[in-house]
């Protein structure tokens, strides 16, 4: 116990200043409303759902979570299930074979709710594209407020994108 | 074992690994791998290919570790009903890629038990074969829904958990179908595929050099390791060497690659049983080595850094300093955070015993890479078929025979210290040279293979290359492949609670199988 206290005090506080919000990431007119705001407040629940990713976009994901970026400091939490989400955070080009599990996840998240595409791969299909195992970007599939382009793209653009879906204009 | 003693005439391929490649009949294929597997080889990986445009039919693709290297086995199969015996009684880990060489080409595996589909799920019918040429890449089919078969366990008291696609965590999907007794595992299956993206039809429209960039994406945690490979598939079939520099910055790349990997899992093995102290701290190293690759060499992740005839990326003047100041710090910090894991009860209650496999059910099924070297199965390329630089640096392959996740956590550890350690020998060994050498066109009808190991163990790649510098069939094989289905075997009479540790600490990739 005292290496661990002698660590974490020798470790200090790591997490950085947060972002702010980037409004060019919006793809288009939301209509948020006030109410919508209001019931989110500064707590936002996220389920995050790979669609067929190459898995780096995951890797930044993870990277969220660590003490630098500490997003739960934001108010913002990662959430077993659809059922208890306000946002899908959604990566990788949807597979064909997660067509259906990407719609049931949706349908299964409670309004008010908002999408984000995560990753040059959700945002266009990226290198893998539209063919026969792959329906290319998330917005064919469900509708999508805010699009993060990167290869994977950082910590701070998955956050950037993240506090856009959710503050209002 | 020596080659003559399989009796086949080999031909040796060129490139940076000892690999011969050899035509064989399909009578010999079984008792080759049974002599292969008799002195202590293993089944690489098993693919098909469409060569029905050079006048042939289809062709079966066997690549087998023996101790003097790589041999690479290839069937000729009939057009119209194309065949083979089955090998999944030698080598189980066939099993899977035996079922996936049907859905993608229609190759069939004779006599094989499991004739069931593997990634074939609702999106093309049956019958028909995404990788055979007259399959139209870019058609869009209606998706089907999935009726998989799943085995039942039929009893007093059991019963079924359902878990997945779509897990509770960051995490890709899968499905498992758990059976159980109250809490403890009777059986686990899985059932893979969800992620298939059609990588390797899509190499088929791409030329040689832009497969490079697919490659880096099979699997994107491994994107050191798969360039690598890809790159030195297709050297080996233009006789390309990349110059030194250039291969010492490869090498400096996948060993941070291995660091950040080891050092995420070794914080999520911690967070796993409730030490978030361990997330915390390790996920603090991981995020600063990830800082020096995006300040260094341009990318967090190093995508895209390495490519064919060398690397992307140099290191710049002030990053010597830099990484041997980070080097440093890191040797002292797991030193202090491995004494804490080692001392923590409540960890070690946890980790010690649990998801055990014994080196016999190891060697048995056929587990490799990091699990199989915790498991007391002792192949790392670099130590075994070290190319260069690696015939430079003498790896020192860390083994442990637990096999439990005590044990997958230490050889973590201990490949994160050795990774420091080739670390600051790769730095004193870079002198000023060209980053690449030109990659000219491949000929027509190039075979090649590239393999390394990755973070997770071998990456291989089977590349052919038709007219124009295209390419003919690239299949890249994750060590997954073989270590999935020992996850299997891995949980039984373990609890439920403690699959997402066990899962964790063999951290196995998706979309590396699903391709």
């Amino acid at each position: 116990m005292y290496q661990i206290l002698k660590q974490i005090l020798k470790t200090g506080i790591k997490t950085e200043p947060h972002p702010v919000a980037d409004d060019a990431l919006r793809t288009a007119a939301q209509g948020l409303q006030a109410e919508i705001l209001h019931v989110f407040g500064q707590a936002l629940s996220i389920r995050h759902v790979d669609a067929g990713s190459c898995n780096g976009c995951e890797l930044e994901i993870h990277a969220l979570n660590n003490p630098y970026y500490n997003i739960e400091g934001l108010g913002i939490k990662f959430t077993a299930s659809p059922r208890h989400a306000d946002m899908l955070l959604v990566t990788g080009p949807v597979a064909k074979h997660m067509e259906v599990a990407l719609k049931r996840t949706f349908d299964a998240t409670p309004e008010p709710k908002f999408v984000v595409a995560i990753g040059d791969c959700g945002c266009t299909g990226g290198i893998f594209g539209e063919s026969y195992a792959s329906c290319g970007r998330v917005s064919n599939v469900i509708p999508v407020d805010v699009a993060v382009p990167g290869c994977p793209p950082t910590p701070i653009a998955i956050m950037q994108g993240i506090l856009a879906a959710i503050s209002a204009r | 074992m020596q080659l003559e003693d399989l009796n086949i005439e080999f031909h040796a391929l060129a490139g940076a690994i000892p690999a011969w490649r050899a035509q064989i009949g399909a009578d010999r294929l079984q008792p080759v791998c049974a002599q292969v597997r008799e002195s202590g080889g293993r089944l690489l990986a098993l693919w098909g290919s469409d060569e029905r445009a050079n006048g042939q039919g289809f062709a079966l693709h066997v690549a087998l570790a023996t101790h003097p290297g790589l041999l690479m086995l290839s069937l000729a199969l009939d057009a119209n009903q194309p065949a083979y015996p089955d090998i999944s009684a030698i080598f189980p880990p066939a099993e899977r890629m035996q079922r996936a060489a049907y859905d993608m080409l229609g190759l069939c595996a004779k006599d094989a038990v499991d004739q069931r589909k593997w990634i074939r799920h609702g999106c093309w019918p049956e019958g028909q074969f995404p990788l055979r040429k007259e399959f139209d890449f870019t058609q869009k089919m209606a998706t089907g829904l999935d009726a998989y078969p799943f085995i039942p366990v039929l009893g007093d008291g059991v019963h079924e958990i359902p878990v997945g696609p779509v897990h509770a965590g960051t995490i890709e999907p899968g499905h498992f179908r758990f059976s159980i007794v109250g809490e403890r595992v009777l059986r686990l299956e899985e059932r893979l595929g969800y992620k298939h993206k059609g990588i390797e039809k899509l190499a088929e429209t791409m030329d040689a050099l832009q497969g490079a960039k697919l490659a880096g994406r099979v699997s994107g945690d491994a994107t050191c390791a798969y360039a690598w490979a890809y790159a030195m598939a297709l050297e080996s079939m233009t006789g390309v060497t990349p110059p030194p520099r250039a291969l010492l910055l490869r090498a400096l790349l996948l060993e941070r690659e291995r660091i950040h990997n080891h050092l995420g899992d070794l914080g999520y093995l911690g967070n796993d049983v409730a030490l978030s102290f361990g997330f915390a701290q390790f996920w603090i190293l991981k995020e600063d080595v990830l800082r020096a690759n995006g300040a260094l060499f341009g990318h967090r992740y190093l995508m895209d850094r390495i490519i064919p005839g060398g690397v992307a990326c140099d290191l710049p003047p002030q990053g010597k300093a830099r990484l041997l100041a980070e080097t440093e710090k890191l040797e002292q910090e797991i030193g202090t955070l491995r004494a804490i894991y080692d001392e923590h009860a409540g960890l070690q209650d946890r980790f010690l015993t649990t998801g055990r496999v014994s080196p016999d059910r190891a060697a048995k099924l056929g587990l490799t890479g990091l699990p199989g070297r915790a498991s007391g199965q002792a192949w790392d390329l670099r130590a075994q078929y070290p190319c260069a630089p690696y015939n430079e640096l003498d790896v020192r392959m860390a083994t442990h025979r637990n096999g439990d996740v005590a044990a997958r956590a230490i050889v973590r550890v201990e490949e994160v210290l050795e990774s420091l350690r080739l670390t600051r020998l790769i730095l004193d060994k870079l002198t000023e040279g060209p980053l690449t050498a030109p990659v000219p066109s491949a000929p027509a009808g190039a075979y090649g293979i590239g393999m390394v190991e990755g973070w997770r163990g071998e990456v291989l790649i089977g590349l052919q290359v038709g007219a124009d510098n295209r390419i003919a069939r690239m299949h890249p094989h994750d060590p997954s492949w073989q270590n999935w289905p020992v996850l299997e075997h891995a949980v039984i009479g373990n609890i439920v609670p403690d699959f997402p540790l066990i899962n964790k600490s063999f951290n196995l990739s998706y979309t590396g199988q699903d391709l």
